[in-house]
């Protein structure tokens, strides 16, 4: 991936800012508040949460749990609105955590899922989805059915679905978490790799630190509930990123401590 | 399909040991009517069933050719009543909150009492034997369609949405196919009481059938024949209810779960 020409930013989110979101798919998020009744009382899963990212970067939003992450998503994909802030930036299709993939439909269809919703013909999906299949490593599978693919396969799956629905921004939430640590090693490289040559407004929510480390240009840290950024941190290094890397291992350390659970 | 049934030894071992239990049930059957346990003008001993279903062949089919007809049709216009239903339901919270008592009041309707009436009303033709048979047998099929329907993950939902899915297309490609093991689940219910109903309807104006045919050898004291139309109903219900678990396993692969089938 081209390592991004932003300038330096720390701390405090801005929220006043002048940010650059007039080319293709950036994302700001100000002064969020979001609120939820629930029957044992309100809920608050985000007091002035703030956040951008600017076309083709990729942040990585990383807090503890229940911070809100996933509310967050919600509200950039629009499938909520906030209290009060705004929230505003091209169109973002989701990657839910669970892969959800549809057990009656086959890899390749569920891949072409997002196109089929458009009202895109089977076939026209189809023929969209096959070289995504074969980049992926998943040629030869293009016809079997959810329940006998490997976590990782369906994962990858899952991931094709979003970025077949072409939208300029990825709404990512955990989308590794439930994979072993060498699959979970091996589809960050898919990511990575991916984004390289079909750039994309990346929002990867994670609990994994390393993870945000190896894949993002900048890490949001989140505040436990309710969920605001406590910290920033710029990642300009070149990827790909070995999670030994001194620097990386720093960077790491650095987003721990914001996190409260630094050594 | 990997999982494909094969004859293994276990279950040979199981359907050995079926038959057998089977086997034990209709001996001790025989054993206590033949020692006198019970008069056989009320309970006749299998072996002198055996013998009218053989003798009385010919006129057990040709009024199981008419039931037959009357439940395959029934639950045919039950299922498709039931399905239409149950989407409308599923759309409108205000259609399912006035309609869903009335479901509900229309198991309680007295068939032996309403039956009657339909023939008074519809002649003895089809149409009131259609209604019974529908009457009791869609009332399974729309709580289990519904139950379908409503059990498909919100989140998957959602997801269809980030990816521009209208209302219709969600429903095509996500609850549709999501709700017809819940269709296949609810017919399995239905066939039973499709065939009691098809017997009431017989008894309240008809002039062929096994209902008919029961009714007629009752009346007669021709208990062996009675009993032979009741087996006759009793294995049409079970092979009905077999041929709807192989449809669903061969219609719906992706649904089958291996437990709790007859087939």
């Amino acid at each position: 991936m081209p390592a991004k020409g932003a300038t330096t930013e720390t701390s405090e989110a801005p929220a006043e800012e002048p940010l650059d979101l007039h080319g293709p798919g950036g994302v700001r998020v100000a002064g969020v508040n979001r609120t939820f009744r629930t029957k044992r009382g309100d809920v608050t899963a985000l007091a002035g949460m703030s956040l951008h990212a600017r076309p083709h970067e990729v942040v990585a939003v990383v807090g503890p749990s229940g911070c809100g992450k996933t509310t967050l998503l919600e509200l950039v994909c629009g499938l909520q609105s906030a209290d009060s802030g705004t929230v505003d930036g091209a169109p973002a299709a989701l990657m839910p955590q669970r892969d959800l993939l549809l057990p009656w439909l086959s890899a390749i269809d569920n891949a072409g899922l997002a196109l089929r919703a458009r009202g895109v013909s089977r076939e026209e999906a189809r023929a969209a989805a096959a070289p995504w299949l074969r980049r992926f490593g998943l040629e030869g599978f293009e016809r079997t059915l959810p329940a006998e693919l490997s976590g990782g396969m369906r994962q990858r799956v899952s991931f094709l679905r979003t970025l077949l629905a072409g939208k300029p921004v990825l709404a990512l939430d955990e989308p590794f978490a439930s994979l072993d640590a060498i699959t979970r090693a091996e589809m960050q490289g898919w990511l990575a790799h991916v984004l390289a040559s079909e750039p994309r407004t990346v929002l990867l929510v994670t609990h994994d630190v390393e993870e945000a480390v190896v894949l993002a240009d900048r890490v949001v840290v989140m505040s436990p509930r309710p969920g605001r950024a406590v910290a920033e941190i710029e990642l300009e290094m070149p990827r790909p990123r070995r999670r030994t890397d001194p620097r990386v291992v720093e960077l790491r350390e650095r987003a721990l401590e914001a996190l409260g659970v630094g050594a | 399909m990997s999982r494909r049934a094969r004859t293994s030894p276990a279950k040979v071992r199981v359907a050995i040991g079926a038959l057998a239990l089977l086997l034990l049930l209709i001996g001790a059957w025989e054993l206590y009517v033949d020692l006198g346990g019970a008069d056989p003008l009320i309970l006749p001993a299998p072996h002198s069933i055996a013998k009218a279903l053989y003798t009385d062949r010919s006129l057990l089919w040709r009024n199981f050719l008419v039931t037959a007809q009357e439940v395959l049709l029934g639950i045919l216009v039950a299922t498709v009543l039931a399905f239409a239903l149950s989407v409308l339901l599923h759309f409108s919270p205000v259609v399912r909150r006035a309609v869903y008592p009335l479901l509900v009041a229309s198991q309680a309707l007295p068939i032996p009492i309403v039956a009657p009436v339909l023939v008074l009303w519809l002649g003895f033709g089809i149409l009131p034997k259609l209604i019974v048979i529908a009457l009791v047998s869609f009332f399974s099929i729309v709580v289990t369609t519904l139950a379908a329907l409503a059990g498909v993950d919100p989140a998957l939902l959602k997801l269809m949405r980030t990816f521009d899915a209208t209302r219709l297309r969600i429903f095509r490609h996500v609850e549709l196919p999501a709700a017809l093991p819940g269709l296949f689940t609810g017919a399995k219910i239905a066939v039973a009481v499709a065939v009691i109903g098809a017997v009431f309807a017989e008894l309240s104006g008809s002039s062929s059938g096994l209902g008919y045919l029961f009714q007629q050898a009752n009346a007669q004291i021709l208990m062996p024949r009675a009993y032979a139309a009741v087996v006759i109903l009793s294995a049409f219900a079970i092979a009905l209810f077999a041929a709807l678990t192989v449809a669903e396993r061969l219609l719906l692969p992706w649904a089958y779960q291996p437990r709790g089938d007859l087939a």
